[in-house]
């Protein structure tokens, strides 16, 4: 469950102040599939950032599972990064030296890490990559990187998985790839997905769009039926969504 | 992260780069190997010296007359002659001075000693017969002064090697005439060659009859007509009898001399010279090791440098790794652990290199001296100890930097 109760985010660029959040408010209940929408400078990776505990709010409260978190320290913030969040990046954000196995273990590193080897590559096989386990990022492609980068978001067992603009740098097919692995994971193991993008198209696959414009929530609407990105990418291959 | 995630991560972190890595270590594996093998060169020499004086032999003391006084401006200890022959075997009285073994009395001087044409100016030392003994100066060929000789103040040499190749060449001297300070002397033996070192010295001198010396060569003599000495050197019968030895040679010189006050003689051992060259050599040592440790500073300085330049590098590593949950402290003990690791392995190498490095210097010669080496484990562990503390030292303000990025900050950098 996220609460996000009039949140102001404000940034010192220099001597100028940039109010990135002007006094939002959002809750977010667990199994749902969310997008977030709007165009560049609204605030909407502000607002990622503050949901995914790596930024804490100027003023306002968050409350994440019952627990207040906007005004914890860096390292409580760490620790529930590792714990309850998992992230998807734009870039993948791969450590370009490990294995994807490597990758996948990273957040074992921190915190409770037994049996890193084994839960990675369950990970792994939960994305479809099990066999792909000992390549380096450089040797797959876009679809496959990010996969391992849900992998790497799933390997915690977290309540949320944060995704910003998870499929801004693949072609069509893997778009659809990737979103109907978040898909999969939000139907059939209720897992919360939190998703920033600017693509209706892509935004149209969740069950709820929410849309914000200079730091404030515009709009709030479910999505009356949403978009099977397996039968798609089976159906129409190759076109751009 | 456990220590040995840590010790891995930061393995495959240094892997990643290793060229830049391996010369990072090779500074410190200089630096280190530098220490080392100039501490053993220094430890080296330094025991050779000690071994040198240790040769003249560790029971004697010396006993020199004090200071003279003339109008309130004192000369130089042993510049008085208040000590005399007399006074020297009066310390073999084993009733007085039972630790005393012998006692060879001295009395140097200088002269020209001419022979067919050539000539050297060098030391006369006047000497009794037991001077062979407690000095150690065996003789080659001939023989040495005997009881006689020094009775009948006979005109009779032993000449010190180097002195007798300079006047004869290879052509044994030994029945032959020389001159010394204008008188006839016929030399009776030559003695052993020294080599190098304090003992060497004995090659450059010539020994004549104590008496001799002092009636025939000296310009200073006493009232009393009693033979001076200059130096008595006192075999002492065990290394543990020298602080009794002491004792009684001061009590025995005191009663002679009737001193109630002030002494008139000083008495010195062999130990004392030792212990005084020691701490001189020691200062040579740790000014080696000093300007060694430099390179290893520069070293450190490198490792911190690459460190910095790792950390803008690996900014976006940084941020994904916080992302991910590492704590500032996970980040910190990352990068410390890297630095630590290059150092120590680059103290690892060094240490090895160090050893390789004395090993191959040991024995070679430089100039007319033998370089020895001392290579000692105790300053192998403090290389490898300073080096881990350089590398804390130097990788904590790098590490300390990437710690303290903010996630999305270095998640955004390109």
């Amino acid at each position: 469950m996220i609460e996000i109760e009039n949140v102001i985010k404000v940034y010192r660029m220099g001597k100028v102040e940039v109010r990135a959040l002007q006094g939002v408010s959002l809750a977010i209940k667990p199994g749902e599939m969310v997008a977030i929408m709007g165009p560049s400078g609204s605030g909407k990776s502000t607002m990622m950032n503050v949901i995914g505990c790596l930024d804490a709010p100027t003023s306002g409260r968050y409350i994440l599972e019952g627990q207040e978190v906007g005004r914890l320290g860096d390292d409580r913030l760490a620790e529930i990064r590792n714990r309850k969040i998992g992230f998807v990046f734009q870039t993948y954000n791969l450590l370009p030296r490990l294995t994807a196995l490597g990758n996948v273990e990273v957040p074992l590193l921190y915190g409770n890490g037994r049996d890193r080897r084994r839960r990675a590559l369950e990970a792994l096989e939960r994305v479809g990559l099990g066999p792909r386990a000992h390549h380096r990022p450089a040797e797959l492609s876009g679809g496959e990187q990010q996969r391992v980068g849900i992998a790497r978001a799933l390997v915690k067992d977290p309540s949320i998985l944060m995704a910003d603009e998870p499929t801004g740098n693949l072609d069509s097919r893997s778009s659809y790839e990737i979103i109907g692995i978040l898909q999969r994971l939000n139907r059939e193991e209720g897992l919360t997905v939190v998703m920033v993008t600017h693509e209706p198209d892509i935004a149209a696959h969740t069950r709820r769009v929410v849309s914000m414009r200079d730091g404030r929530l515009v709009s709030d609407e479910p999505v009356r039926e949403p978009r099977d990105a397996l039968a798609q990418s089976v159906g129409k291959e190759g076109t751009a969504p | 992260m456990s220590p040995f995630t840590t010790f891995l991560t930061a393995l495959s972190s240094l892997g990643a780069n290793k060229l830049r890595s391996g010369l990072t270590l090779l500074g410190i594996v200089i630096g280190v190997a530098a220490v080392i093998s100039l501490m053993a060169i220094g430890r080296g020499a330094q025991q050779t010296i000690t071994a040198n004086i240790a040769s003249l032999g560790t029971n004697l003391l010396f006993v020199r007359p004090g200071s003279s006084s003339q109008g309130g401006i004192f000369g130089g200890l042993g510049s008085a002659s208040t000590l005399t022959l007399d006074d020297a075997y009066a310390l073999t009285d084993p009733a007085y001075a039972p630790s005393v073994a012998a006692v060879a009395p001295e009395l140097r001087t200088t002269g020209q000693v001419v022979a067919s044409g050539k000539n050297t100016f060098t030391q006369v030392i006047g000497v009794t017969p037991e001077y062979q003994f407690v000095r150690n100066v065996p003789v080659a060929s001939g023989q040495f002064i005997t009881w006689s000789q020094v009775d009948n103040v006979s005109q009779v040499v032993v000449l010190g090697t180097r002195v007798a190749e300079t006047l004869f060449g290879f052509r044994d001297p030994t029945g032959q005439t020389v001159r010394i300070g204008g008188r006839q002397f016929t030399v009776i033996g030559v003695l052993k060659s020294m080599g190098g070192g304090t003992q060497g010295l004995f090659d450059d001198q010539v020994l004549v009859p104590i008496t001799t010396a002092y009636y025939r060569l000296a310009s200073q003599r006493t009232t009393q007509g009693s033979v001076n000495v200059q130096t008595v050197n006192v075999q002492v019968r065990s290394a543990g009898a020298m602080n009794n030895a002491v004792q009684e040679i001061a009590t025995v010189l005191r009663l002679r001399h009737r001193i109630t006050t002030d002494d008139d003689f000083t008495v010195s051992s062999q130990q004392e010279t030792i212990q005084a060259l020691e701490e001189t050599t020691n200062t040579f040592v740790v000014f080696l090791g000093a300007i060694a440790g430099i390179s290893l500073l520069v070293g450190g300085i490198g490792i911190m440098n690459i460190m910095l330049v790792s950390v803008t590098e690996r900014t976006r590593e940084i941020g994904i790794r916080k992302a991910m949950g590492a704590k500032r402290r996970d980040i910190l003990l990352q990068f410390v652990s890297e630095a630590t690791l290059l150092s120590l392995g680059g103290g690892g190498l060094g240490v090895l290199l160090g050893l390789v490095l004395s090993r191959i210097v040991d024995g070679q010669s430089l100039g007319n001296q033998t370089l020895q080496t001392a290579f000692s484990g105790d300053i192998a562990v403090l290389a490898l100890v300073v080096s881990a503390v350089i590398g804390l030292f130097f990788g904590i303000y790098p590490a300390f930097r990437a710690a303290r990025l903010h996630p999305i900050e270095a998640l955004r950098y390109e």
